[in-house]
C-alpha cells in the first residue's frame, strides 16, 4: 500500500476500502499470523494472573476518575512538569500542535529529528509538516522505521508493520538501505536496523517522543517499548519534545502499578515491557537539557463532554481489541482510512472528526463483543457503537433528507408493523407474497431465495435464504390452541 | 412452571419449528407454556443499527406482554442480551420510573432457552435423541452479553445418540451482526467463509447454536456451497426424541 497519510476526512468509506484490502491475500495472510500469534501470547500471560478482572476493574475506576476531573490533573502535571525544568504547551487541534513542534525543533536549531513510535504524531501528520518545514524526521522504530522506508502507512496500534512479513521487510531494507545481500532472519534484519539507526542516534541533537502516560503528581511522562531504540531517543538527544494528547494523564505514580500490568500483557502478551522509561523534566547531569510538552486536544474535550461516548478516552492504546477483532482479522488496519484503526479506531476516529467524517466506521463491527472482552480498561466498544450509530442516524435522516433515505423509510416502517400485532400479521403474509418471484426449488423441493434486490442484494452475494415457511408460529399456536379447547 | 414463551419476529416468521421445539420441550418437562399473542420484536434490530427512537417504543410493548409471567424463555441469544444489555438504559433514556421499576422486576425473570433449562432448571439431560454428528457454534451474544459457557454444550452431551464434535475457532463471530451482513456484505462473507470451512472440517451433518440469526447465515452459505450441512436450533436437537426419530 502506498498513498499519502491515512486522513479520515478523504479516506474512502470502511466497504469500499475493506474490499479493496481484502484482495491483497499476502496481506490477509499477515494480518491473520500476527494476530493468531500476539492473541496467543496474551492468553497465555493474562491467564495467569488470579486478579486479571481486578485489575481491569482498577484500571477502569482510574481512568474514569481522571477523565472525570482531567482539567485538574492536566493543570497539576503541567506544574509539576514546569517545576522540574519542562516546559508545557497546549495545542488546540492538530494545526496548532504541528506548528509548536516545528517552531521548537527550529529552535532547537537541527534540521533532523529522531521519533520515538508515537500514534499522537501519526495523528496529527507530524512528518509530512516537519519534513515541509525543511526537517528531516527518522522513524526509530523498527516497525516505524519499515514503514517509513516504505512509504507506507501504519496499520496497527502497536505493530504499525503488522501487515508485512520478513520478506517484504528484507525486500524494502535491501532496496532503501542499499543491501542487495541481506539475508532475511530477524538477525539480519535487526543488525541492518542498528547499522541504519545508530549514526542517527548519534548525530541528531533533537528527539520527538509521544507519550504512555502523564503522571500529574510529579511531572513525569511515561514511554514503554520493547527495542531501548526509544531509550536512546530519551537520553542522547540535547532537545526531547513530547507530543501527547491530553488523555494520556495518570493521577499518581502509583497507578503505574496497575497500568503498568495491564498494558503489557494486553498489548505484546509480555509481563513486563522490555524498556520502562520515566523522567521528570531536566536534569542538568544527565538526559535531554532542554524538555518540551505539547499536550493536545484535538477533539477529545468534545469525546468527553459526551457521558455516553467519555469512555473511548480511557483507551491505553494496547491494541488488543485489533487482535481480537474478527472484521480487522479479514480487513487489516488500512482500510479503517485512520492511523487507529479496529474497534478503538471505529469509535475514536468518527469522533476525532466531530462526526463530520468517517461516518462508516461505527458500522464496521459485527458487534460481537470480542474488543470489550480484551480490553484491559473495560471500554464497552459495542455500546459506544452504538450509540456513534445513532448520532449518524439522527445527523443524516433529521428533516427533510430522513424522506428520501432508503433504509431510514424502511426502518420506520419496520418500527411501525412491530407496534401492532394487526401490522405485523400483514407483514408476515404480504412477506410471503412478496417473496414468491425470486423463490427457485432446490433438488429436494425446498424453496430458496439466491438473488435479492437493491440493498439487500449484499446478502445473495455469497448466500442463499431458504424461503419463508407456509406458517408462522403464531398461527400454529393459535391452530394448536383451537384444538385444545374444543 | 408456568412459561411465558417470547418468540421473537424473527423466530415467528422464519423459523416456527424452533417455537415448536420449544413448546416441545418445555411441555415434556412438565411445564405450561403460554404465548401472550400481541408480542411483536425486542426492538434490537433498530437500537443497533442507530434507529434508538424507533426501539423505544418496543421495550414497553415487551413489558405490557410479559409483566405478569412466572418465567419468560427467549430462543434467541441475541434478543435476551438485547434487554439485559440495553433495556435498562433505554427505561432510564425514557425517564419512566414505572417502566424502570418493571424492567428491573422483569429482567430476572426473563432466560435465554438453553439457560433456563441449565440455570434456571438445574437440567442437562432432557431426553432428547439425536443420531446424528454435530457440531456447535457459540453465538457472540450467547457467550460475551450472557455467558453461557459450557451450558449448551452440557445440554447437548447429555443427548442420546449423538456425535457432537468441537467447531475450531468456536468463539469467532459469523460475520452476520445483523445489519452488518448487508451494510459490509464483503467483510461479513469473508467472516462466514472461515466459520463455513471449520463446520465442513468438522465432518458434522448438523450445525447446531442458540441464535437462528446466526444460523440463518450459515444455512445460507452452507447451501449456497452444497456442503449437505443442515443448521438446526438447539431447540429442534433437545426436542427430538426417541418416538420421532427413533
Amino acid at each position: 500500500m502506498s498513498a499519502g497519510p491515512l486522513d479520515p476526512t478523504t479516506a474512502p468509506t470502511f466497504p469500499i476500502a475493506a474490499k479493496a484490502a481484502m484482495e491483497d491475500s499476502q496481506l490477509r495472510k499477515n494480518v491473520r499470523h500476527a494476530t493468531d500469534v500476539i492473541q496467543a501470547k496474551r492468553t497465555r500471560v493474562v491467564d495467569e494472573m488470579p486478579d486479571w478482572q481486578g485489575l481491569r476493574e482498577a484500571g477502569k475506576q482510574i481512568r474514569e476518575h481522571t477523565m472525570r476531573h482531567l482539567d485538574f490533573y492536566l493543570e497539576l502535571f503541567e506544574m509539576n512538569c514546569t517545576r522540574a525544568g519542562g516546559v508545557v504547551h497546549w495545542a488546540r487541534d492538530a494545526a496548532e500542535a504541528r506548528r509548536i513542534v516545528v517552531g521548537l525543533v527550529r529552535a532547537s536549531g537541527s534540521d533532523e529529528v529522531i521519533k520515538i513510535k508515537s500514534m499522537t504524531t501519526e495523528e496529527i501528520q507530524l512528518n509530512p509538516a516537519l519534513e515541509a518545514a525543511g526537517i528531516h524526521p527518522y522513524e526509530t522504530d523498527l516497525a516505524e522505521l519499515i514503514i517509513q522506508l516504505g512509504q507506507d502507512q501504519p496499520s496497527h496500534i502497536v505493530v504499525p508493520a503488522l501487515h508485512k512479513n520478513r520478506e517484504q521487510i528484507r525486500e524494502i531494507f535491501q532496496r532503501t538501505m542499499h543491501l542487495p545481500e541481506l539475508g532475511d532472519r530477524p538477525q539480519d534484519l535487526a543488525d541492518a536496523a542498528r547499522l541504519f539507526l545508530r549514526e542517527k542516534f548519534l548525530r541528531v541533537k533533537t528527539g520527538v517522543s509521544g507519550a504512555n502516560f502523564l503522571i500529574a503528581e510529579t511531572g513525569g511522562v511515561c514511554v514503554v517499548e520493547s527495542e531501548g531504540n526509544g531509550r536512546m531517543c530519551l537520553t542522547l538527544p540535547e532537545t526531547l519534545i513530547t507530543v501527547a494528547g491530553i488523555d494520556k494523564v495518570l493521577p499518581r505514580y502509583q497507578d503505574l502499578e496497575v497500568m503498568l500490568q495491564l498494558l503489557p500483557r494486553s498489548a505484546t502478551g509480555e509481563r513486563m515491557n522490555p524498556y520502562n522509561s520515566i523522567w521528570t523534566g531536566v536534569d542538568p547531569e544527565d538526559g535531554p537539557r532542554v524538555f518540551h510538552v505539547v499536550l493536545m486536544d484535538n477533539a477529545r474535550t468534545e469525546i468527553l463532554a459526551d457521558d455516553e461516548a467519555r469512555q473511548t478516552l480511557n483507551c491505553i492504546r494496547c491494541g488488543a481489541c485489533q487482535n481480537a477483532c474478527p472484521v480487522y482479522r479479514q480487513t487489516g488496519g488500512h482500510a479503517y482510512g485512520s492511523v487507529y484503526a479496529g474497534p478503538i479506531g471505529a469509535i475514536l476516529t468518527p469522533q476525532l472528526q466531530e462526526m463530520h467524517h468517517a461516518q462508516s466506521l461505527p458500522y464496521a463491527s459485527s458487534l460481537c463483543g470480542a474488543c470489550y472482552e480484551v480490553c484491559p480498561v473495560k471500554i464497552n466498544i459495542p455500546e459506544v457503537l452504538i450509540h456513534l450509530r445513532n448520532k449518524v442516524v439522527v445527523q443524516n435522516t433529521s428533516g427533510i433528507a430522513g424522506l428520501f433515505d432508503l433504509e431510514a423509510v424502511a426502518m420506520k416502517a419496520m418500527a411501525a408493523i412491530f407496534r401492532s400485532e394487526r401490522r405485523f400479521r400483514a407483514a408476515q403474509r404480504l412477506g410471503r407474497i412478496a417473496e414468491t418471484p425470486l423463490v427457485r426449488k432446490d433438488e429436494q423441493g425446498q424453496g430458496w431465495i439466491s438473488w435479492l434486490p437493491g440493498m439487500l442484494g449484499g446478502w445473495s452475494q455469497t448466500r442463499d435464504l431458504q424461503e419463508m415457511p407456509k406458517e408462522t408460529f403464531r398461527d400454529w399456536w393459535e391452530k394448536r390452541s383451537g384444538h385444545e379447547n374444543e | 412452571m408456568r412459561v411465558s414463551l417470547f418468540i421473537t419476529c424473527y423466530n415467528d416468521t422464519l423459523f416456527p419449528a424452533t417455537g415448536k421445539s420449544v413448546v416441545r420441550v418445555l411441555e415434556r418437562l412438565g411445564h405450561t407454556v403460554e404465548f401472550p399473542p400481541a408480542q411483536t420484536c425486542c426492538g434490537q434490530m433498530h437500537w443497533n443499527t442507530g434507529y434508538q427512537a424507533e426501539a423505544l417504543p418496543l421495550l414497553q410493548r415487551f413489558v405490557d406482554q410479559f409483566r405478569e409471567a412466572e418465567a419468560v424463555v427467549v430462543p434467541s441469544s441475541s434478543c435476551v442480551a438485547m434487554m439485559r444489555d440495553h433495556y435498562p438504559k433505554m427505561a432510564a433514556e425514557l425517564d419512566d420510573d414505572r417502566l424502570t421499576e418493571d424492567v428491573e422486576a422483569l429482567l430476572p425473570k426473563v432466560f435465554e432457552f438453553s439457560e433456563f433449562l441449565t440455570r434456571r432448571l438445574g437440567l442437562e439431560d432432557v431426553g432428547a435423541y439425536y443420531p446424528h454428528r454435530v457440531t456447535y457454534h457459540a453465538s457472540c451474544h450467547g457467550l460475551r452479553s450472557l455467558s453461557l459457557g459450557d451450558g449448551p454444550l452440557r445440554l447437548l452431551k447429555a443427548v442420546r445418540g449423538i456425535d457432537l464434535v468441537a467447531l475450531d475457532r468456536v468463539e469467532q463471530c459469523c460475520g452476520f451482526g445483523g445489519t452488518f451482513a448487508i451494510k459490509n456484505a464483503a467483510v461479513s462473507s469473508a467472516m462466514l467463509e472461515e466459520k463455513i470451512s471449520a463446520v465442513r472440517d468438522t465432518k458434522a451433518d448438523t450445525c447446531t447454536a442458540c441464535d437462528n440469526s446466526c444460523l440463518m447465515h450459515l444455512q445460507g452459505a452452507l447451501h449456497r456451497q452444497h456442503t449437505g450441512v443442515k443448521t438446526l436450533h438447539l431447540a429442534e436437537i433437545l426436542a427430538g426424541d426417541q418416538e420421532v426419530q427413533g
